[in-house]
């Protein structure tokens, strides 16, 4: 079982690196980075990378799809998907696997951010521990992006389409609903915009308090949109 | 078990409601070539995507190698080594990584990858692009590399959709050998509609259309079907002129029993040429030459046409009333469908 996922998730994340996807969306989102979070920073006097989180999170809500537009659409538009699952493999470890390749490159996609507070550490006393579940907090709400990205791609064969419905899905989620709370009457609805926000269950991370509660959000998120890509992908046999 | 690699029962496959497959039935066994031929559309890769496990049928059942496609769809997948009509293959990839990846998939690991690969490397003759990216090949090496990915694991049986459609003539030759070769020692389903690369090909024929089951027999038994065509040329004895023996022979091989048509296909000079064609399938050569001597012809060459594949397939699949349309163009094409023939 675990075989064939890795197989799968070690294809689709060498796929990343040996076309221009990983690199073209790596390079822009440092490049967005560094312009928001530096300009501002100076003025802040206070070493912190919240505001880093904050705009990542952001960022992610378009990276993200960009990375898991072509999983599955481009597998079924160029035919491979029947191949793939031809193989004497699962649906479901098509699914991990594609999704563990997502989360592979956005790992490393976060890992490339570290010389961010390494440089603020440098330039004031930044405190680790924060930075750390802040991470935390990051990854677990890109996976869960990713996991939506997926079920989308895994719906369409066009990767355009895949990719404009995950960032339809994903922004509101990470940044929309948090922004648009101030105008919202009190009551169920701001509840409900509170609760669905990414950034809300992030936000309580970015200061060094880990939630079993926001654990559990993003991973029932992810369990979720997985599940429906995994239906979506099975629902071919019937159609 | 017996060696019965394929079994098909009843399978049938609604798309709302059109039917793409009408309960269909059929057996393969054991290292059979079986050549599944029908129009385009009309349900062979709907089959073989059935036979494969990406898609249910909407009614019946498969077996293949024993396993049940309902209830044992991984086992099935693990007998069968599938190439999907296109060929799609990872344009990105080296053809080393692919064949790799899909040993991977298929359970191998470590030396014994290695040596499978090798050894589909050699079968298919794809040393030359081994570490070429997939993108830059030939259509033919790219089917080859398809071939090798379906032959990584030594499975019982292939399932071959459209091998040769899209490859010049003599990279559908190099792949016919191939298949043949594999034929020797596995079962083999492939689909077509060249409908000479069944008759050199395969041990049986399945054909196909709208969904049905038509015909399920050899290439030979096929083509014994269709009526009999000879071609006779002859000229008039000392000196008789072209146009009266080839009056006199027209109207002998016409009282002939058992005659269909007689047309005159050519006149060269004193030499005339008549094709005939056979009501049914007995042999009508003795007939023919004592009807040329009768009417004082001379006969100088006398052979027959065996009804093609074609004729029979286009009889199977074409509707009744399109079939004589069909009918009729044949006759005026035969001239050209003789040289095919020789």
């Amino acid at each position: 079982m675990l075989d064939n996922t890795l197989t799968i998730a070690g294809r689709q994340f060498r796929g990343y690196f040996n076309g221009p996807v990983a690199y073209i969306v790596i390079c822009i989102v440092l490049l967005a980075l560094g312009f928001f979070f530096w300009t501002p920073f100076f003025l802040m006097n206070h070493a912190s990378v919240r505001e880093m989180f904050r705009l990542l999170g952001i960022m992610l809500a378009f990276a993200v799809p960009a990375i898991t537009m072509g999983l599955l659409a481009e597998e079924r538009r160029s035919g491979t998907i029947e191949l793939l699952i031809t193989m004497p493999v699962r649906e479901a470890e098509v699914i991990f696997g594609k999704f563990l390749a997502a989360i592979g490159l956005l790992g490393v996609l976060l890992a490339c951010t570290l010389p961010y507070p390494i440089s603020v550490s440098m330039l004031g006393n930044l405190d680790w521990g924060p930075v750390f579940t802040g991470y935390l907090g990051l990854f677990l709400q890109a996976a869960a992006m990713a996991a939506i990205g997926l079920m989308c791609s895994a719906f369409t064969e066009n990767q355009l389409v895949a990719f404009f419905v995950g960032v339809a899905i994903c922004l509101p989620l990470a940044w929309l609903f948090g922004a648009f709370l101030p105008f919202v009457p009190t009551g169920l609805l701001t509840s409900i915009f509170e609760f669905v926000s990414f950034d809300r269950h992030t936000e309580a991370m970015t200061r060094g308090v880990i939630d079993t509660r926001d654990l559990v959000y993003f991973v029932s998120i992810a369990g979720f949109a997985l599940m429906v890509a995994f239906r979506a992908l099975e629902s071919r046999r019937w159609s | 078990m017996s060696d019965v690699m394929i079994e098909a029962r009843g399978l049938t496959k609604r798309y709302g409601p059109q039917r793409a497959l009408d309960n269909a039935s059929f057996e393969v066994r054991k290292g059979q070539i079986v050549g599944f031929l029908g129009p385009n559309g009309a349900g062979k890769s709907t089959t073989m995507k059935i036979l494969t496990c990406f898609i249910a049928p909407s009614e019946g059942t498969a077996k293949i190698n024993g396993h049940d496609i309902w209830e044992n769809p991984l086992g099935v997948r693990a007998s069968i080594g599938y190439l999907p009509e296109s060929t799609p293959l990872y344009p990105e990839m080296l053809v080393a990584e692919y064949l790799e990846f899909m040993g991977q998939m298929r359970g191998l690991k470590g030396a014994e990858l290695g040596k499978r690969i090798k050894k589909v490397v050699d079968e298919t003759s794809l040393g030359e692009v081994y570490a070429k990216e997939i993108r830059a090949l030939s259509k033919g090496y790219k089917q080859r590399v398809g071939l090798a990915q379906a032959l990584i694991h030594e499975p019982p049986i292939l399932i071959l959709d459209e091998p040769m459609s899209g490859l010049d003539p003599n990279q559908a030759q190099e792949i016919r050998d191939l298949i043949s070769d594999i034929g020797k020692s596995r079962t083999v389903l492939l689909s077509t509609h060249n409908l000479s690369e069944v008759q050199v090909t395969c041990q049986r024929v399945l054909i196909v259309s709208k969904g049905k089951l038509v015909a399920d027999d050899t290439p030979s038994a096929l083509t014994g079907r269709g009526r009999k065509r000879y071609v006779v040329t002859v000229t008039g004895d000392r000196g008789a002129s072209a146009k009266d023996v080839a009056a006199k022979v027209r109207d002998a091989f016409g009282k002939l029993g058992d005659v269909d048509t007689v047309r005159e296909t050519s006149a060269k000079g004193s030499e005339v040429t008549v094709e005939i064609t056979a009501a049914s399938g007995g042999d009508l050569r003795a007939d023919i030459f004592r009807a040329a001597l009768a009417a004082g012809a001379v006969l100088l060459e006398l052979r027959t046409v065996g009804a093609n594949l074609e004729q029979v397939f286009r009889d199977l699949t074409v509707a009744p009333a399109a079939a004589a349309a069909a009918d009729d163009e044949d006759d005026d094409s035969s001239a050209a469908d003789d040289e095919e023939d020789e």
